[in-house]
């Protein structure tokens, strides 16, 4: 994949307010810094994040999609998190029937208190994002959109 | 319930091949309670297939719709404008439904996005099981309400068979023997003498041996013209 040097990838993640939301909070009051591409989606529990969510994501030409909720059998409503990795995983083999990289979709599991362990987790998901490169499907649009016109004009 | 499973993306891109404007129709009953054909994943084929076809630089645009039931026609006819501006229908309906389907609209390509399975319903959180096959004669009176029909790999009318191990039938350990089943369920409401007697071969007439089925209800049809 053709990769520009600029690329700064678009993620989105979708953070459980009772760890992972905190988590971010304390990494950013601890002046530990994570990438400025982890566009932060607070969520009551990642129990309500559903598949259709991180699928509309990449479709509207996000280049990740992370889930951060609570640790196993930590969970504020017991097994959300659980539930949310049980749909992350359910996404990844859908997207590689879709033809995208599984690995766009992701899940990490952190406490309120990890937040150096979160802005960690968050810069591998931005390197592994940047390695991958932007989203195809982003770039198809781009790329479609004249063709569309052409089309148009010969219909 | 009537359950179904998604069919393989491939599968549905590659018979919309020659296609571009199709609509995706949902069905609200069966098959959104067993999460193959309901609102929620008509979206998500919606999404998943114009994703698919945009990455491999083909034009295909697809919209999404829903009815409570794709097997009434009077479900249908909310459709009949919305269906002109589109090549094709996708149907997230069972079997029926996308008949029905090719029925109401019999100048548009109707494609199944599910494979049917069968008639039954969930056991645990996601997981479904067969319980009729629509025998047309039901016999669950004299089986103390397990179906042999549906549930014994050999459709036995007197069993077990020696096949039986366990509990579970000799094709797979996980599938329990619906005959040891029958006895069980006998045994506890004091009825095994019955199941001594030896049950006479089933008549399949009413079943798909006697060819498509009809139900017929004289006191529900509309009155003829000449009686009104
Ligand atoms: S006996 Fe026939 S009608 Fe009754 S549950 Fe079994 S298949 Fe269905
Ligand atoms: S083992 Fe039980 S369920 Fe299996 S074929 Fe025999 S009687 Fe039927």
């Amino acid at each position: 994949m053709t990769q520009t040097p600029e690329f700064e990838p678009q993620i989105v993640a979708f953070c459980c307010l009772h760890c992972a939301y905190a988590a971010a909070d304390l990494a950013g009051g601890s002046r530990c810094g994570y990438p400025p591409s982890i566009k932060i989606i607070a969520v009551p529990c990642t129990g309500r994040v559903d598949s259709l969510h991180l699928v509309k994501a990449l479709e509207d030409g996000a280049d990740g999609v992370m889930v951060a909720g609570c640790l196993p059998g930590r969970c504020h409503f017991q097994t959300g998190n659980l539930y949310a990795n049980q749909r992350v995983e359910h996404v990844r083999s859908l997207l590689k029937e879709i033809g995208l990289e599984a690995d766009r979709v992701r899940m990490i599991n952190v406490s309120a208190g990890m937040g150096v362990q979160f802005a960690e987790r968050a810069k591998e998901m931005a390197e592994t994002i940047t390695a991958l490169g932007p989203n195809p499907l982003r770039v198809r649009k781009a790329q479609v959109a004249p063709t569309d016109a052409a089309m148009e004009e010969t219909n | 319930m009537i359950v179904a499973e998604r069919k393989p993306l491939e599968a549905i891109v590659e018979m919309l091949k020659n296609d571009r404007k199709v609509l995706a129709v949902g069905c609200g009953t069966c098959v959104a309670v067993c999460f193959a054909g309901g609102k929620k994943e008509v979206e998500m084929l919606a999404s998943s297939l114009r994703m698919t076809t945009r990455l491999k630089g083909e034009k295909l645009e697809v919209d999404e719709t829903s009815v409570q039931r794709q097997c009434e026609v009077e479900y249908l006819e909310a459709l009949d404008e919305r269906v002109k501006d589109y090549d094709a229908i996708v149907s997230l309906g069972c079997g029926v439904g996308v008949q029905f389907l090719a029925e109401r609209f019999p100048d548009k390509r109707i494609i199944p996005a599910l494979d049917t399975k069968f008639m039954g319903g969930p056991t645990e959180a996601g997981v479904w099981e067969e319980r009729c096959q629509g025998c047309g004669s039901c016999m669950l009176g004299e089986t103390g309400g397990v179906c042999p029909i549906s549930r014994c790999a050999k459709q036995l009318m007197n069993g077990p068979c020696g096949g039986s191990k366990h509990g579970h039938c000799e094709i797979d350990e996980n599938i329990p023997c619906a005959w040891q089943l029958i006895w069980e369920r006998m045994d506890k409401l004091g009825r095994i003498d019955e199941l001594m007697e030896i049950s006479s071969p089933k008549d399949w007439s009413t079943g798909r041996d006697g060819g498509p089925r009809r139900v017929v209800r004289d006191d529900l049809r509309l009155p003829e013209d000449e009686d009104i």
